[in-house]
């Protein structure tokens, strides 16, 4: 070995060939916990960042409930005011930065790169940083209820977010979830974006990738220009809270109205972060069980990048109550009204996509449909909420909550279940347990309504939101008393599907690589794929290779038919797609 | 097929139903709310209205897009059940390979903006009676001859409303943790005698009153549901709204509270406006004059008598 020692200066330097590769050793694969803390595996790191969103889907969920029970009764004395606004802090902000927007980072990591026959994304270890900073993000956050967790809502407004009126720690330990969930997301945006561009199989051109990579690469878009904003304006929050700066503070000529800007320029597109992959799972999961191809492949692509484009437009629709002149309100309102559209697009797509197929009743089938007929109700509500006097009279109330959860647990939550019930097969080689999976569907479906569509009712009697009692007056103790034996219900259906995933991972049946007879690359590969994924990529024809392949298939089992017929074979024309 | 039909009918019905026994309790339980009684209704589907005519045309704006929302909700989970039922898989169905039409989705795309210009044309034609504040009536606070708050007039601001008379009850709101604090004018240009009042507003039927909303400390919102919309509370901006309870609504009460996150006692922050006839409301104003007038002579004596005590005790030199 031709090792240069510096403390021994060497006086004649000889030219030695120095050997360009050397093996000291040759490293054992890790194989135990070691393999997860050390991989850059796309699918491992998939796995990890699932898991850990579920935890906090958990948290955030047993968060809801604390809130719910409080609730159940007028003058309620379970929580304290205190602990009350702790809870709604945490369960906002778990949800929106600790699972919704993550969990589809996971989502996305597993099934991009397979969806376009790439081996990994583009930048593995830069992956692996994005789940390592996201899990650091959550301890930062959590450690406060070990102190004092934040008590100003998700959106942290100012000025109760400053050190005079909240001068614990929650609210930089809030800063610093944000920055830190932030970093992982603006990587994993930049990641997703330079893998969706460069990395797509032979043929495979922007008019061939599947609707899920579309929503994902529209995310990544949307992310890397809404994060940045919340990035500088949660960094001038810290510096007015401990380094003297009035940047939000009135009476030294700030503006606590800028705070709301700043955080709505990302807040609102952020929504849009939680649902467009969701639409993404629904368009490729629609065509897979109705047997058909989906309804306006382009349609659908573009309404995905204008409802990302017109959702950067209507950030003031969430200040309508602030002092703000006529003509500002009258603009976001207009842009609000916009962004009705493509959406209204892209659920007569859907429906026009179940139209005439033959509907086969699976799980993930049911949560999509799920979803297209709760969506559509907080897609409505939205129209209200856009037109701003009546605003007026809705925004901060429950109105307002049942309306921004009809759009993320019907959005987002459900689609999330769609793409667990319909890609575990891919990512455990296990079917999970359909009567199960129907189970849970119904409970939530039944569970979400029961709960949500009541506080429509509590916002319109005038009851705001991030009140920790109320008054008997009228139906409202009725009212939210069937909210929270709705809640309950709803938590009983998530309960049956983590039982479901743990049952199923050690009993399903087998699933093989294709059990749905599905459409994209995913299920080309074995199930749960090897690490490398392919070992060949077939050229791409359509928006539905795996059709093409399966029809190929069909033709040359056709043309040899005679031939095997001849020498006595009975081999079916579908074990060929088994080992390729 | 066709004489298959009758003998399989019932059986199939009955699985059918079974089949679709959730979604048959989804639709009751929705159709059951319908049933409850008459004002319940209203409370269930509408927001509150009644005490001004803001409060009343918010209303029935939200009625015309509630009635257009329904026929689009009816029409589209309709369209998506129907589907469902519909094309089901059966033995030997085949689905069709659609994979677009062009017209249909322009069709539907023109037909969504069309819906969305309706609504925004709507909002124009509503909002004049909403934003704009009304001339106070014949019965209401003579503003201008009134002996308590002679000739109050306020000028319109940039984004300020005032009747077209030019003349209102402007009352200044202040939102602070956790209470509201109102202070009417007296006619004079000094601000800082103005009578007060906390938690509950005193006004005059049939009178217009514009509100100046300001907070002093963290951003709370103002918000009583029967007189209108909420309008936020910010350090550093005054927002304006207005309202007008009419006659004969002497003695009603309208209660409400702040809707903007303001603390740990945000949901005690509560406020009432309680609506009383013109000369009720001079008297009011007069009575308070009054009690604070006593109230501040009697602090002044108590402060009086506490000053040797507190210069004492104040030296910097401790008494041995």
């Amino acid at each position: 070995m031709a090792s240069t020692d510096i403390s021994m200066p060497t006086t004649t330097p000889v030219a030695v060939p120095v050997p360009q590769i050397l093996a000291h050793e040759v490293e054992r694969p890790n194989t135990g916990w070691t393999s997860w803390v050390t991989t850059t595996d796309h699918k491992k790191i998939a796995i990890m960042y699932m898991v850990l969103t579920f935890v906090f889907f958990i948290l955030g969920g047993v968060e809801a409930l604390l809130i719910r029970l409080q609730l159940a009764q007028a003058n309620n004395t379970l929580l304290t005011p205190q602990t009350y606004n702790e809870l709604f802090t945490l369960h906002g902000t778990t949800m929106v930065f600790l699972f919704v927007v993550p969990v589809w980072a996971g989502l996305g990591n597993y099934f991009v790169p397979l969806m376009i026959g790439a081996r990994d994304m583009a930048f593995p270890k830069l992956n692996a940083m994005s789940f390592w900073m996201l899990l650091m993000g959550g301890i930062v956050f959590y450690a406060s209820i070990f102190w004092a967790p934040p008590e100003c809502g998700w959106f942290c407004y100012s000025p109760l977010s400053s050190s005079t009126y909240l001068p614990s720690g929650g609210v930089d330990a809030w800063i610093f979830l944000i920055h830190l969930t932030g970093i992982s997301s603006l990587v994993g945006a930049v990641n997703f974006y330079a893998t969706i561009a460069n990395m797509r199989a032979p043929g495979m051109g922007w008019g061939r990738l599947p609707l899920f990579c579309w929503a994902m690469l529209t995310y990544a878009i949307l992310l890397i220009l809404a994060l940045p904003v919340i990035a500088g304006a949660v960094t001038l929050l810290l510096t007015d809270r401990h380094f003297g700066t009035h940047f939000f503070d009135a009476s030294s000529g700030g503006s606590p109205l800028l705070w709301q800007h700043l955080f709505w320029f990302f807040g609102h597109p952020e929504v849009y972060i939680m649902i467009l992959p969701g639409f993404g799972v629904v368009s490729e999961i629609l065509p897979v069980f109705a047997r058909k191809p989906i309804f306006g492949y382009k349609a659908i692509a573009a309404a995905t990048v204008v409802i990302a484009f017109l959702g950067l437009l209507v950030w003031a629709h969430h200040m309508f109550a602030t002092p703000s002149p006529t003509i500002v309100l009258v603009f976001f309102m207009m842009s609000s009204f916009l962004i009705a559209v493509p959406t209204g697009v892209k659920i007569f797509n859907w429906i026009a996509t179940l139209w005439r197929g033959t509907i086969e009743y699976k799980t993930p089938l049911l949560f999509c449909v799920g979803f297209i007929g709760t969506f559509l109700v907080g897609g409505i509500t939205g129209v209200f909420l856009a037109v701003f006097p009546i605003d007026w009279q809705l925004t901060d109330t429950y109105f307002v909550v049942a309306h921004l959860h009809y759009v993320l647990v019907g959005g987002a939550v459900f689609t999330i279940f769609a793409a667990l019930y319909y890609w575990f097969p891919k990512m455990s080689g296990r079917m999970m347990s359909e009567p199960l999976g129907k189970l849970s569907f119904w409970l939530m479906l039944i569970g979400f309504h029961v709960t949500f569509f009541i506080q429509h009712s509590i916002g319109l009697d005038g009851m705001p939101r991030r009140i920790y009692e109320y008054d008997d007056v009228g139906n409202l103790q009725l009212y939210n008393l069937i909210s929270t034996v709705g809640s309950f219900i709803l938590a009983a259906g998530i309960g049956v599907t983590i039982i479901n995933v743990y049952v199923s991972l050690k009993k399903g049946a087998i699933a093989g690589p294709d059990p749905w007879k599905a459409n994209t690359l995913e299920w080309y590969t074995q199930s749960p794929p090897p690490a490398n994924n392919f070992d060949t990529v077939p050229r791409i024809r359509s928006v539905e290779p795996m059709k093409d392949i399966r029809r190929q298939i069909a033709r040359q089992g056709e043309e040899r038919e005679p031939e095997r017929a001849m020498a006595g074979a009975s081999a079916a024309p579908g074990d060929e797609l088994q080992s390729a | 097929m066709n004489t298959l039909r009758p003998a399989l009918g019932p059986t199939r019905r009955t699985s059918h139903l079974r089949r679709h026994a959730p979604w048959v309790a989804l639709a009751a339980a929705l159709g059951l709310s319908l049933l409850l009684p008459g004002q319940a209704l209203a409370d269930f589907w509408t927001p509150e209205s009644g005490g001004s005519s803001n409060a009343d045309a918010i209303d029935n704006l939200y009625k015309f897009v509630l009635a257009i929302s329904a026929i689009i909700f009816i029409g589209v989970e309709g369209a998506l059940i129907y589907c469902l039922v519909k094309f089901r898989a059966r033995k030997g169905a085949v689905a069709a390979q659609i994979r677009g039409n062009t017209r249909l989705e322009i069709g539907w795309t023109v037909g969504a903006a069309a819906i969305v210009i309706v609504l925004a044309v709507a909002t124009f034609i509503a909002l004049p009676s909403i934003r704009n504040p009304d001339d106070s009536g014949a019965a209401g606070l003579n503003l201008a001859a009134s002996g308590v708050a002679p000739g109050v007039l306020v000028a319109a601001g940039p984004t300020k409303k005032l009747p077209p008379s030019g003349k209102s009850l402007n009352i200044k709101v202040v939102g602070q943790q956790y209470l509201w604090r109102y202070s009417y004018p007296d006619g004079d240009e000094n601000t800082l005698n103005d009578t007060f009042s906390y938690e509950e507003m005193v006004v005059p039927t049939d009178t217009a009153v514009t509100l100046d909303i300001q907070a002093r400390d963290v951003a709370h919102s103002w918000w009583i549901p029967a007189l209108g919309g909420k309008f936020d509370a910010l350090p550093g901006y005054t927002n304006y709204t207005w309202f007008k309870v009419p006659k004969g609504m002497e003695g009603r009460v309208f209660t409400g509270q702040c809707a903007e996150l303001c603390g740990r006692n945000h949901a005690n922050m509560t406020a009432r406006v309680r609506a009383v006839s013109p000369a009720d409301f001079e008297a009011f104003i007069a009575q308070r004059k009054q009690d604070i007038q006593s109230a501040n002579d009697a602090a002044a004596t108590t402060r009086k008598q506490l000053e040797p005590e507190l210069s004492d005790s104040g030296s910097a030199e401790p008494k041995q």
